[in-house]
């Protein structure tokens, strides 16, 4: 899967839990997910379930402790995936 | 003190969503019990049941998606379309930003709440994949989830709580938001209760053997208050919610009025005294409903209408015997009664708000609905209460007062007494 696709589909995920007034478009590579979209923190366990549904991986506690922004979770997928 | 008024209702019933449809269902005598082949499948000695059809009803007028995303909890569904109506029909603004309204609350009960979702969960941590469960199991099966989903919906900033006493539960939520706005530490409360559906809730009335197994070809004549042939209950399931208001604040407002609470009582047979875990102390039922006719300020003989709890059990004829004896009132002197419990069943925590919203829609449609299922009434009610008091098709009255009472496993009693509303 070539890195654009990967950030395409981690957006799709994204974007369900943004709140009404975020729209798609406000998500950059650099955007931080509880500050800047302004997710729901408890909603950020829904975003790993579902990466992990989507990418076929597993995530520990410490990668969700370190995943601050979309990058942040681009690169988290990208070690996972290289591990399998 | 303030006096209180009902200015908004919401239902989801097994007969009825919202109210034109609801009304309709109980002019007519329309029944929502219906066969459950899942029942069947399970081996259910009653494979009946009330549920209220929400197929139909466009979830995304009450639920973001977000919202939707895994909600596995019947009771928050019913819940929150009964609340929310009721706060539209009263007319109320959603509290969109910033501070909430410090003066609007929720008493909203359950018995039991997200069952389906709580099952989920159970494989999922058996499994040892906690880490599965997602950020909303809990908000789903908490007791209180229902009165966070609609208290964060409206923004509500009162009291925001859940209650819960077996099927006095909607009975008793509609008194404690009463006392809030007679005290004055409230202005509004939206007040109702929720019931789950589905085998793991009913399961257990089932294996307790209180529920008819001889109508499972025949669904709508299953449910039969009052009537000699009345074999159990049959397990229901929705919700009913009430704006319950000061009538000041109904007055300003301009509101639409459906009646005023004229007081109540909440009590225990304490299981002392021939009561039981599962049967009431009967010297308790007097009393409750003797105390809400005297905190009411009102004589017994005032009372045009009585809608009982009745659930269509051989009990039946005992909860009269109470009414007759805590009233001083028999035969023709005795006020006319029903069950609403013929048409949808026995919906347990649900039961007591929506049998309070079918009760008060009666004062709308000058109307007493009738109870169907009892044509044959049993007789040993026939010779405490006249014939014709016990409507069996709806009727044309003007009631002035109607009392409502809902009792529950627990020993635990609650009684209301509404008014139409004079200026």
């Amino acid at each position: 899967m070539q890195e654009e696709q990967r950030y395409q589909k981690l957006k799709e995920i994204v974007q369900i839990y943004l709140p009404d007034d975020v729209s798609v478009d406000n998500i950059t590579m650099d955007s931080n997910f509880t500050q800047e979209l302004n997710i729901n923190s408890a909603n950020l366990v829904d975003i790993v379930l579902d990466v992990e549904d989507a990418f076929d991986i597993m995530l520990e506690n410490e990668d969700m402790d370190g995943m601050q922004t979309v990058k942040d979770a681009l690169l988290i997928i990208d070690t996972k995936l290289a591990e399998k | 003190m303030s006096r209180v008024v009902v200015t908004g209702m919401g239902v989801c019933a097994p007969n009825g969503i919202g109210l034109p449809e609801f009304t309709k269902a109980l002019k007519n005598g329309i029944s929502g019990i219906r066969f459950y082949e899942e029942l069947e499948q399970l081996k259910f000695g009653c494979q009946i049941a009330g549920k209220p059809i929400i197929e139909n009803i466009n979830l995304n007028n009450y639920f973001t998606n977000l919202q939707l995303r895994g909600l596995n909890a019947s009771g928050v569904l019913y819940g929150v379309i009964a609340g929310k109506d009721a706060w539209q029909d009263a007319g109320l603004p959603i509290v969109s930003e910033g501070s909430p309204d410090w003066d609007s609350g929720v008493v909203f009960g359950t018995g039991i709440l997200g069952v389906d979702k709580f099952r989920e969960a159970i494989y999922q941590v058996d499994d040892g994949n906690v880490r599965r469960l997602g950020s909303t199991t809990v908000i789903q099966t908490m007791a209180s989830g229902i009165s966070a989903y609609l208290g964060g919906m409206l923004g509500c900033g009162n009291q925001v709580t859940t209650n819960s006493s077996a099927c006095t539960t909607g009975t008793e939520a509609i008194l404690m938001g009463y006392e809030r706005i007679k005290s004055k530490k409230a202005v509004r409360v939206l007040v109702g209760s929720c019931s789950d559906s589905g085998p793991y809730v009913w399961g257990g009335f089932d294996a307790m053997r209180i529920l008819p197994r001889g109508f499972n070809a025949n669904p709508y004549k299953a449910s039969r208050p009052m009537s000699a042939s009345a074999s159990g209950f049959i397990p229901g399931s929705g919700a009913g919610a009430l704006v319950l208001e000061s009538l000041e604040s109904a007055l300003q407002r301009n509101a639409t009025i459906y009646a005023e609470i004229l007081g109540g009582n909440i009590n225990s047979g304490g299981q002392r005294g021939g009561g039981t875990m599962t049967a009431p102390n009967n010297e308790a039922v007097v009393r409750c409903i003797k105390s809400a006719v005297n905190d009411s300020s009102i004589t017994s003989k005032e009372i045009d209408a009585i809608n009982g709890h009745l659930t269509a059990t051989t009990k039946d004829t005992v909860e009269i015997q109470n009414w007759s004896n805590a009233l001083g009132l028999s035969n023709k002197d005795f006020p006319y009664i029903n069950s609403f419990k013929s048409m949808f069943g026995h919906c347990l925590a649900a039961a007591g708000s929506i049998e309070c919203v079918a009760t008060l829609l009666q004062f709308r449609e000058k109307q007493l609905f009738g109870t169907i299922n009892c044509e044959d009434v049993h007789p040993e009610i026939s010779t405490m209460v006249d014939i014709s008091k016990i409507p069996q098709t709806t009727i044309d009255f003007e009631p002035k007062i109607i009392a409502k009472a809902s009792f529950g496993f627990g020993d635990v009693n609650a009684c209301i007494i509404f008014s139409a509303y004079n200026r």
